[in-house]
């Protein structure tokens, strides 16, 4: 039995390594038959994907590549959620892309942390020159040597104009987030750096100061903030606003006309005080296995047709000048939105901070401020009790049994004598 | 008494299904909103069967599914038989609880350190493991469906009523023949838990996934999840009805055929006997 056993065990622990070298050599090698394979990772729900009879911009590139370079290129898209899921994948080494899109501050990190391969688009990508100035050289890549902006945006805040009139006083403020009027009707970010931005902006402070008392008043903004707040939300923002169930959200200016789209009485502003501001840039890491195509394909996506079916699907600002001087983009997007071009475009750039990239003693202090503001709620509290409760029964409860067996000991040691 | 307890089953069978019928009614909404219900429609059900990344991504859970689960139940299978013969109760049990420690663990050690031993096999000259993929999430989803098929096996062969093996190896059986014609038959049932269970923990899992997965190979969950910077799209909502649909399927008619191999399993048995009485 045992000897065949052995060998059933043997056979399949041969089988499987030979599943393993099978298919490692079906996908191991970059190109097989002829195709190359480029990896892209980029935001969720952040290109034009061909649904609902739009252009499917990877497809295009698919397609471009066979026609004009005369590659099969197979583009294997992938997506994110978040500027740390990203820095996780790539630093841990287990995977490869070829062209990452991540947002300003994460440029930097991963820059500085040689991360990156430099693309110096200015000799790369002819496509660069449509670029606005505005967004070449930002404090994240100051020489223009590791990234081309793909979209930007900004945070501001959207209301019902059914519940909030344009005459309050608090109107066009970041006071509106702490409008005692509004009581029960706001919704906070759920994300510590941006709900303290919230804050900052309102006192007038930089969010990427190093000032601890600076984020300890923030901190005391947002516990009073607490009584008039319905919830913390992220996603959720959009059945809320949509629904009416809350008033007023801070929230990036792309994502309101998603919003508006299902709840036409929504609006938007930017709050007077200034507000944040964003860029996602293609960047290509340091363990590219296709750097020329790489390059093209980054090229391509700021291609006029294909830059302006980007930004209609994302509705995100397009810091491309063949996209924002273009008539029908124009239309379209006041089709989503009577003022979208307005909104989206028209802003004081003065205004506007970026989130740089905080050292790490003012991270751990915002991180552990942020926890003090979740915690100190009823729920935190109940929990610690709910917690007690339940270890002291358990405790009673391991005495008890404890006792009942000792004094079962002790009557059948005196009465089995 | 008895409508208050019928009230109260009825109250917790709301609460368990009442999401996914929202899900499901949702998902035949024709405006792509969650607030109000404008019309009837399989417009999200078109769109799901254009998006061609997200059938791909279930075409691979799918996958992933089935050949982690299958491969479990093998190596669990015979793994619960092995541990059921063990003599010493030392060990068995050590053993016992050394297997559950997969199941045991947060699901995010597992995956970490799943991920951290297949980045350092890769750095491994001449290994066969190049990068991250089908092969990692495999090993990765077998690792933790393991513990899972152990458990619902070995109660079965240690209720196994011995004397059967003992009178099959009396009666002219080879070992093999008996593992085959005896035991493997008696424990079925808990195989087919533990497949079950396997396949359903593999098709949701998420955050093993999270870390071993790589853009060759990616999951639905993992799809699902990265939306999530932006709205998610409704087309999932129709993704999400047809899954449970299609569970709902397998789940009856793994029922059905269990009722019928219990019925079925009654009548050889009898035959065999005689058989091997007139032997």
């Amino acid at each position: 039995m045992k000897k065949i056993i052995s060998v059933i065990l043997t056979l399949f622990t041969l089988a499987s390594l030979m599943l393993v070298s099978v298919s490692c050599s079906k996908d191991g090698g970059e190109s097989t038959g002829g195709t190359t394979t480029l990896y892209v990772y980029n935001w969720g729900e952040y290109i034009s994907d061909g649904s609902e009879g739009t252009i499917d911009s990877n497809a295009e590139f698919e397609k471009y590549c066979k026609e004009v370079l005369g590659m099969n290129v197979k583009v294997n898209y992938s997506t994110f959620s978040s500027n740390e899921d990203l820095y996780a994948k790539l630093s841990s080494g287990a995977v490869s892309y070829d062209v990452v899109i991540p947002s300003d501050y994460m440029i930097a990190r991963l820059a500085a942390e040689g991360l990156l391969k430099e693309v110096n688009p200015n000799e790369t990508i002819p496509n660069y020159q449509y670029i606005s100035d505005d967004f070449k050289g930002l404090y994240h890549d100051e020489n223009e040597i590791w990234s081309v902006p793909y979209t930007y945006g900004t945070v501001g805040i959207i209301y019902n104009t059914d519940m909030v009139s344009e005459d309050e006083e608090t109107f066009g403020s970041w006071a509106l987030l702490w409008d005692e009027n509004h009581k029960g009707n706001i919704l906070q970010f759920n994300n510590s750096r941006d709900a303290f931005g919230t804050a900052q902006y309102y006192l007038g402070y930089s969010v990427n100061s190093d000032d601890p008392a600076e984020w300890e008043e923030a901190l005391g903004l947002l516990l009073e903030q607490k009584n008039v707040v319905q919830g913390y939300v992220m996603d959720e923002v959009f059945n809320k606003m949509k629904g009416g169930s809350a008033a007023i959200a801070p929230y990036y200016a792309g994502d309101f006309f998603t919003m508006y789209a299902d709840n036409e009485r929504l609006a938007f502003f930017h709050p007077e005080e200034g507000t944040n501001m964003f860029v996602d840039a293609m960047c290509i890491p340091a363990s590219t296995q296709n750097y020329e195509l790489a390059l093209e394909y980054i090229n391509f996506m700021l291609s006029e047709e294909i830059a302006i079916a980007n930004a209609e699907y994302i509705c995100y600002a397009s810091p491309n000048s063949l996209v924002y001087e273009n008539e029908t983009y124009m239309e379209d997007m006041a089709e989503v939105h009577p003022d979208a071009i307005s909104i989206l475009y028209d802003f004081d750039m003065s205004k506007m901070e970026f989130y740089h990239d905080l050292s790490d003693e003012t991270r751990m202090l915002m991180n552990s401020l942020w926890e003090d503001l979740k915690i100190e709620s009823t729920i935190g509290v109940a929990i610690y009790v709910i917690c007690g409760v339940i270890i002291a029964f358990g405790l009673a409860l391991l005495v008890y049994n404890i006792a009942v067996k000792k004094r079962r000991q002790y009557y059948f040691n005196k009465y089995s004598k | 008494m008895k409508t208050l307890s019928k009230i109260y089953m009825w109250v917790i069978f709301a609460l368990l299904y009442a999401p996914i019928l929202v899900l499901i009614l949702f998902s035949f909404n024709e405006a792509g909103s969650l607030n109000h219900f404008s019309g009837f429609s399989f417009k999200w059900y078109v769109e799901l069967f254009r998006d061609t990344r997200a059938l791909d991504a279930l075409k691979n859970s799918l996958y992933l599914a089935v050949s982690s689960s299958l491969l479990a139940t093998v190596i669990g299978t015979l793994a619960a038989f092995a541990i059921s013969r063990m003599r010493s109760k030392y060990i068995k049990n050590t053993l016992k609880s050394v297997t559950n420690i997969p199941m045991m663990n947060p699901d995010i050690v597992t995956g970490v350190s799943m991920m951290l031993l297949f980045v350092a096999a890769m750095a491994v000259p001449f290994s066969p493991l190049k990068k991250l993929g089908f092969v990692t999430m495999l090993i990765a989803h077998t690792t933790f469906n393991l513990p899972y098929v152990i458990l619902s096996v070995l109660p079965r062969f240690q209720q196994m009523d011995k004397h059967l093996t003992e009178a099959a190896l009396d009666l002219g059986c080879t070992p093999t023949m008996t593992f085959f014609r005896v035991e493997l038959p008696l424990v079925v049932p808990g195989i087919i838990s533990g497949l079950m269970l396997g396949f359903t923990l593999s098709l949701d899992d998420f955050v093993i996934s999270h870390f071993v997965s790589s853009p060759d190979f990616q999951t639905l969950p993992l799809y699902v999840y990265n939306q999530t910077a932006h709205e998610v799209k409704y087309s999932m909502y129709a993704l999400c009805a047809l899954l449970v649909f299609v569970i709902l399927l397998l789940l009856l008619g793994v029922n059905f055929a269990g009722a019928k191999d219990q019925k079925k399993a009654d009548q050889p048995k009898k035959r065999r006997r005689k058989a091997g009485g007139a032997a």
